[in-house]
This record gives C-alpha cells, sequence and structure tokens, in this order.
C-alpha cells in the first residue's frame, strides 16, 4: 500500500470517502468492510417498520397545540410491494377515506414512513415543533399519518381535506451516510395526478444535514412564499435557499 | 397496423408498434408496473420474431407517440436524413443486427449513418440482441466530443468526478474535488449536483472550480446540474458557466413533467455557445437520462421505458452535447429490480445512444432497495469499459453522500483503465503526468511528494474564500 498522509488530512472537511489509500487500484481492506456495514445497515434500514404509537406520542408531548391526528394505510400491503408498486403507495386504502372529512385549510401536514422509518420518528417531531408555531396565522388542518406511503399519497390527503397546500415529510432512501434522512415536499393544491414539478423540496432532514431547526425557517420560508405566489414547483424559486431532493415519489 | 407471430403453434397478435415494441422487450418491472410487459416468456419471443421481420421502413410509417400531439415526434421525424438512411432502407430488424455485427458496419460507416438511424429503430434491435451484441456494436461506435478536452476517442476512458455534498459546503465539495483529481479523475467535467436549485449557490460553486481550473490550468469543464432555468439565470450574471446541465426524457409530456421544452433547451444552448468558453470544440450541453423516468413522471403513453429512452437520446442528439450519461440504477426497483436488469438496461442505453451518434457515459449505480451491490456494478462497469463507454461516473468511495446512492467511486475508474489499457483524455492525460499525479506508465500517485504543493492546499483556499465571500 502507498503512504496516503497528506491526503488524510482532507477528511475532516467531508463525510464523503476520501482519503482512504489504495491497495493496488482497489480498496484497502478496512475501507472495503466499512462500506460493507454502511449497505448492510442501509439496507436493514429499508426493512424496518414505523413505530406508528411512538410516533403519535412523540408529536402530542413535543408540539404545543398539536393538531387533530388522523392515521390511513396507502394501499400497500406489505414492504416487497411497496417496494415494486409506487402506483399503490401514493392511494390511499377504501376504508381509509371517510376518515379524511372535507374542510376549510391553508396547509395540512402528512407524514408517511416511506423508505426510512428511523427517519421519520427521528425527525419529524422536532421538524414539526418548529414550523408549527411559526403557522399562526395559517388554518392548519389535520395530522395525517399515512402508512406505506410515498409522496403522491399527499395530493389524494389533501384534494380530500380540502387543503390549498400540502406538506409531505417522508423518510428518505436511506444513503451510506445518512440512513434516517428526511425530505420535505410542498404541494399546492393538491390534487390526484400532480406532478413533481409542481412541487417543491427540501431534502436531507438530519442531524448530519439539514437539522431540523433550519429546516423548519426554510420551510416556512417556502410555504409563505407559496401562500403569496398561489403556486410551487418549479415556477417558485426560493431566492434564500431552495433544497431539491430524492424521495420515494 | 397489427403485427403477429406464431409460437409452437400458438398465435399471438400485437394491435400496434408501440405495444409490439413493449412485448419484445426484455423483462423489468418498470414495464411490469406499466402493464406493458409480455404476459409470459413465449409471448416476449413471439414478439421479438414478429419485430425481427418487421422492416425499418416501418418506422417511418408509424410513430409510437403521434406526430400531432409530441414535439418529440415532431423532432424525429422531421429531422430524420433519408439519405444517411439508405445504406440500411432494405433492411428488416433482424437484418439489421446481422447487419451492424457485420464486417460491413465499420467505425466510419456507422458513424454515417447515424442520423439516418431513428430511436425507435435502434431500440428496436437492441430488443433482439445480446448482451455481448451490445457490446461488440458499440465497441465499434466512436462518438468523440470536445470543449477543453477530448472525451470519447477510442482508447480513452474518462470520469466525470462528482464530489457531491449534503450542505454544498465549497470546502467539503473542494476536498472532495482534490482527492478525485490526485486519482485521476474529472477530464469529463468536474460536476456537482447542488442540493439547492438557487442561482446563488450554483455561481459560487462555479467560481471554486473555475478558480481551482485557472489556477493549476487544468484542461477540464465545469458543470453544476441545476435546472437549465437556473443556468440561464447564471449565464445573465455572466457567472463561469462552462456545460449547460439538464435532465431529458423522451416525450414532450414528460419533458414538460421535468419544467424544460425544446424551445427552452435551444434557448440555453445558444447562451451557452454564446458564452464562448471552449477551447477545444463548441460542445457545451451536458444531459442526463435514465430509464423509469417517463413512467415515473406518469407520462410513458403506453411506451416501454427502453424505447422511451432511447427517444431521449434524439433530444441530446439535437443539442450536440459533450456529454450524455445515463444514470442507470438511480430511479430504484420500481423500475430496473436487480442487479441483472441494471446491467442490461446500462448496456442497452449506451449501445442505443452511441449507434445514435450521442457520446454516451453511464452512472454505473443503485440505491439501496434494489437488490443489488458492489459486485454487480463492478461487472457493468467492465462490460462498459469493453463496450468503449465514453465515461463514468468517479464518486469518494463509491458513496454519494448527498443524492444517497452507490455510484463507481475513484478505484473503480483506475481499476477499469488499469485492466482495460485505457488512458484519460489526452490534454488532461497530459497534464496528469505535468503535476506528478500519473506516471507514464498510467499509474496515479507514484511520488506524492513531487505533487504541488499549492494544489494539495486547495481546500483550505476554498474555506477562506468561502469566508471572505
Amino acid at each position: 500500500m502507498l503512504p496516503d498522509e497528506p491526503w488524510r488530512r482532507l477528511r475532516r472537511f467531508t463525510n464523503a470517502r476520501i482519503g482512504m489509500g489504495r491497495a493496488g487500484n482497489g480498496l484497502p481492506t478496512k475501507h472495503l468492510l466499512d462500506f460493507r456495514v454502511a449497505h448492510a445497515m442501509a439496507r436493514d434500514s429499508v426493512h424496518s417498520a414505523l413505530d406508528f404509537d411512538a410516533l403519535e406520542q412523540a408529536l402530542t408531548s413535543r408540539i404545543a397545540h398539536c393538531p387533530q391526528i388522523i392515521r390511513i394505510a396507502s394501499r400497500v400491503t406489505d414492504r416487497a410491494e411497496y417496494l415494486q408498486r409506487p402506483d399503490l403507495g401514493r392511494r390511499v386504502v377504501e376504508a381509509d377515506i371517510v376518515k379524511l372529512e372535507t374542510g376549510e385549510w391553508d396547509i395540512v401536514f402528512v407524514i408517511a414512513d416511506g423508505l426510512s422509518a428511523e427517519a421519520v420518528s427521528r425527525n419529524a417531531p422536532d421538524l414539526l415543533a418548529e414550523t408549527l408555531p411559526q403557522l399562526s396565522s395559517l388554518r392548519v388542518g389535520p395530522l395525517v399519518l399515512a402508512g406505506q406511503g410515498r409522496v403522491g399519497i399527499g395530493d389524494e390527503i389533501g384534494e380530500r381535506l380540502g387543503a390549498r397546500m400540502v406538506v409531505m415529510l417522508i423518510g428518505e432512501r436511506p444513503g451510506l451516510s445518512s440512513p434516517a434522512s428526511l425530505g420535505a415536499y410542498i404541494t399546492w393544491q393538491p390534487r390526484l395526478g400532480r406532478q413533481n414539478s409542481e412541487r417543491n423540496c427540501i431534502s436531507n432532514i438530519h442531524a448530519d444535514g439539514l437539522v431540523p431547526p433550519v429546516a423548519a425557517v426554510r420551510l416556512v420560508s417556502l410555504i409563505r412564499g407559496a401562500m403569496k405566489m398561489e403556486l410551487t414547483g418549479v415556477g417558485l424559486k426560493d431566492r434564500g435557499q431552495l433544497i431539491e431532493g430524492e424521495a420515494p415519489d | 397496423m397489427a403485427y403477429s407471430a406464431t409460437v409452437s403453434g400458438e398465435r399471438f397478435s400485437f394491435p400496434d408498434l408501440r405495444t409490439l415494441m413493449a412485448r419484445a422487450t426484455p423483462l423489468r418491472s418498470g414495464d411490469q408496473l406499466a402493464g406493458l410487459a409480455a404476459a409470459s416468456a413465449t409471448e416476449r419471443v413471439a414478439a421479438q420474431i414478429a419485430l425481427a421481420d418487421l422492416p425499418l421502413k416501418q418506422f417511418l410509417n408509424e410513430a409510437v407517440i403521434p406526430y400531432e400531439t409530441d414535439e418529440v415526434t415532431r423532432l424525429i421525424v422531421d429531422t430524420h436524413d433519408a439519405k444517411a438512411f439508405t445504406a440500411v432502407a432494405g433492411l428488416t430488424v433482424g437484418e439489421l443486427r446481422d447487419w451492424l455485427l457485420g464486417d460491413t458496419a465499420t467505425p466510419d460507416v456507422l458513424a454515417s449513418l447515424a442520423p439516418g438511424l431513428t430511436p425507435e429503430m435502434v431500440a428496436a434491435v437492441s430488443k433482439l440482441m445480446r448482451n455481448q451484441d451490445l457490446i461488440a456494436v458499440a465497441q465499434k461506435c466512436h462518438v468523440v466530443t470536445r470543449f477543453r478536452n477530448t472525451v470519447g476517442a477510442p482508447g480513452h476512458l474518462s470520469v466525470r468526478l462528482q464530489p457531491n455534498h449534503p450542505t454544498d459546503d465549497v470546502t467539503g465539495i473542494a476536498a472532495s474535488i482534490l482527492d478525485g483529481l490526485m486519482y485521476g479523475c474529472g477530464d469529463a467535467v468536474i460536476g456537482i449536483n447542488p442540493v439547492s436549485d438557487n442561482v446563488d449557490t450554483m455561481v459560487h460553486q462555479l467560481e471554486l472550480i473555475d478558480d481551482l481550473r485557472q489556477r493549476f490550468d487544468i484542461p477540464t469543464q465545469s458543470c453544476v446540474l441545476a435546472h437549465v432555468t437556473t443556468a440561464l439565470e447564471a449565464m445573465e450574471r455572466r457567472a463561469p458557466v462552462d456545460l449547460v446541465f439538464q435532465s431529458i426524457a423522451g416525450s414532450e409530456a414528460a419533458n414538460e413533467s421535468f419544467g424544460i421544452s425544446l424551445s427552452l433547451l435551444d434557448e440555453a444552448h445558444q447562451a451557452a455557445l454564446a458564452m464562448k468558453r471552449y477551447t477545444l470544440g463548441d460542445n457545451v450541453m451536458y444531459f442526463e437520462t435514465g430509464q423509469g423516468s417517463a413512467l415515473s413522471a406518469d407520462a410513458h403513453q403506453g411506451i416501454d421505458q427502453q424505447t422511451m429512452e432511447t427517444r431521449a437520446y434524439a433530444v441530446a442528439r439535437r443539442f450536440r452535447p459533450l456529454l450524455v450519461n445515463t444514470v442507470v440504477g438511480f430511479i430504484g426497483p420500481e423500475y430496473l429490480f436487480d442487479g441483472r436488469q441494471i446491467t442490461r438496461a446500462g448496456l442497452e442505453d449506451h449501445f442505443c445512444g452511441k449507434l445514435l451518434g450521442v457520446p454516451m457515459g453511464v452512472d454505473v449505480c443503485y440505491t439501496n432497495h434494489a437488490e443489488a451491490d458492489q459486485d454487480d456494478m463492478d461487472n457493468l462497469l467492465t462490460l462498459l469499459g469493453v463496450a468503449g463507454v465514453n465515461f463514468v461516473m468517479g464518486v469518494p468511495g463509491a458513496d454519494d453522500i448527498m443524492l444517497n446512492y452507490q455510484s463507481t467511486s475513484f478505484h473503480d475508474a483506475l481499476y477499469v483503465r488499469q485492466v482495460l489499457g485505457k488512458r484519460p483524455a489526452p490534454e488532461f492525460d497530459a497534464w496528469l503526468q505535468k503535476m506528478a499525479i500519473l506516471d507514464t506508465h498510467g499509474r496515479v500517485r507514484p511520488q506524492l511528494d513531487r505533487a504541488p504543493r499549492a494544489l494539495l492546499q486547495f481546500p483550505d483556499s476554498a474555506e477562506d474564500a468561502h469566508v471572505a465571500g
């Protein structure tokens, strides 16, 4: 193995896997095995289930004046189907539609497990606890917890609830360095069939990325922009820091 | 027009061309999701048999998406070069496969044929091919492009250095760039995926790379992969935009879901040319594609994902890009389920793009919810290297800490160059040798202590610039 000390110094600047040295042109064994550990953890994260009881408890205890909580499920029956049938993950199961009564709301929040249950349980209560007090001038509708949901399920939920805007908080697909990253998707006038270009997104919300208090500031700024311009998506360019990212759509 | 074939006494019918194409395509989860896949293995082969008998001329008569409703179809039809097509005008799809594999189809012949082929013809022939056919023919298709260096010449393999950071931290990005350069990567482009699609961020990142490039006289180009409308604003501000990036797809509706149209791309292309930042050639665009994006946007219109992907190359071709990158395993298992499907798709995309005259690179990659691992990536990377891919990705340790997926690493790039005897872009190769990063045998970092001290200090100065700015 060749000496790589000058580059090790660079590792303090980023969590990216730099300055690892080489065994020939390959990875040194230590780094090869580190990668396998991270991959194994991310794989396991995809298949872990969200504890909705614990989430509900965390939300009611963390948030002052917590909105009414409604629990619904998508049309997906199990995890394997969730991964292969995004169309079913975007729709509310027939039996739960009655729970979504039409009201007059400026905004509703939906929380879905997505691809990382841990991302939701660790970050969603904190993010909402920071965000909701800043929206006291808006009519905030019920908080919907959606099991096995994709981003698009917010469209149907928002439409049923009669909301002008939906904010979807969802576990992003786990990365090796960030198995628990939350995404927030904002959609003006949610209704079935909305396209991704009609949404704005803040991604990488987690302790080592965009921390919830900072994410909340950006989220509130986007929500205000959407209320003012009456749209979301590519037409809404945040002059602060608009974030684009990836989550199960 | 209806199509049919009989296999073992059973007759299979296909009502139109797009159904025939969809049923003939090798199995993948996205086509199953869209309800377009063949119902059985026998039906799939029957569709391939019917497709093999189809005269290529039929593709000029029957559009898979109507001319009247789709600007991509209009582009394909209106720019078809009938003269170039004459070389194969009398052939069926099956005969085209035989012809492509034969000695008549030399690199020069294939290059002059490209404008005579439509995406649907190319997608169709790929559906009949085995993986080795896709490799053998792609290897004969040389698509060479230039900006500040030369990408895609035979015997060379370039790398996009992808130094992403989850908070767009410039020092972290600079550290990854330096690491990549020290592994001989970055000749295709130094390309950052920004977290925020924001003009200020874009300009700041472009200035960071441009400062590095000018200080050390690096013969490469940079790109910040923000939306084309953001790049247009950056160019209005006279920011150092080398290449304009955009994700593209194979139909007007799918492109709309990306917030783009051909006229918007045209505007961006003209603006990038007007910047005149190139030195060797005026290939100023960088496009990304990937099977499943149209379906993901609910804009597949009954077209299988591989045919739709190939139509995206017609969009790319019009703007003479420096680089086109199919991000093959990025979207997830609902489109490409496992390593086997990702491998097949990567080889198809590379073949189809090259045959159409598009400078193809492949982001050999997967997500953590797909049934794939590094061994699958090693296999596909090696196959694509043999097939003559123009460029692949260089991501630190194969782990993109912003986009949360696994790609190929700087190490992987060294590996594939070594086992196949490939060199970086010639101008970049010379620079690496001048900087003592590469020795004359193409081995990287033989003598670390000879690398210029100023280059090693770069991330510190990026931090200073960031604080000052």
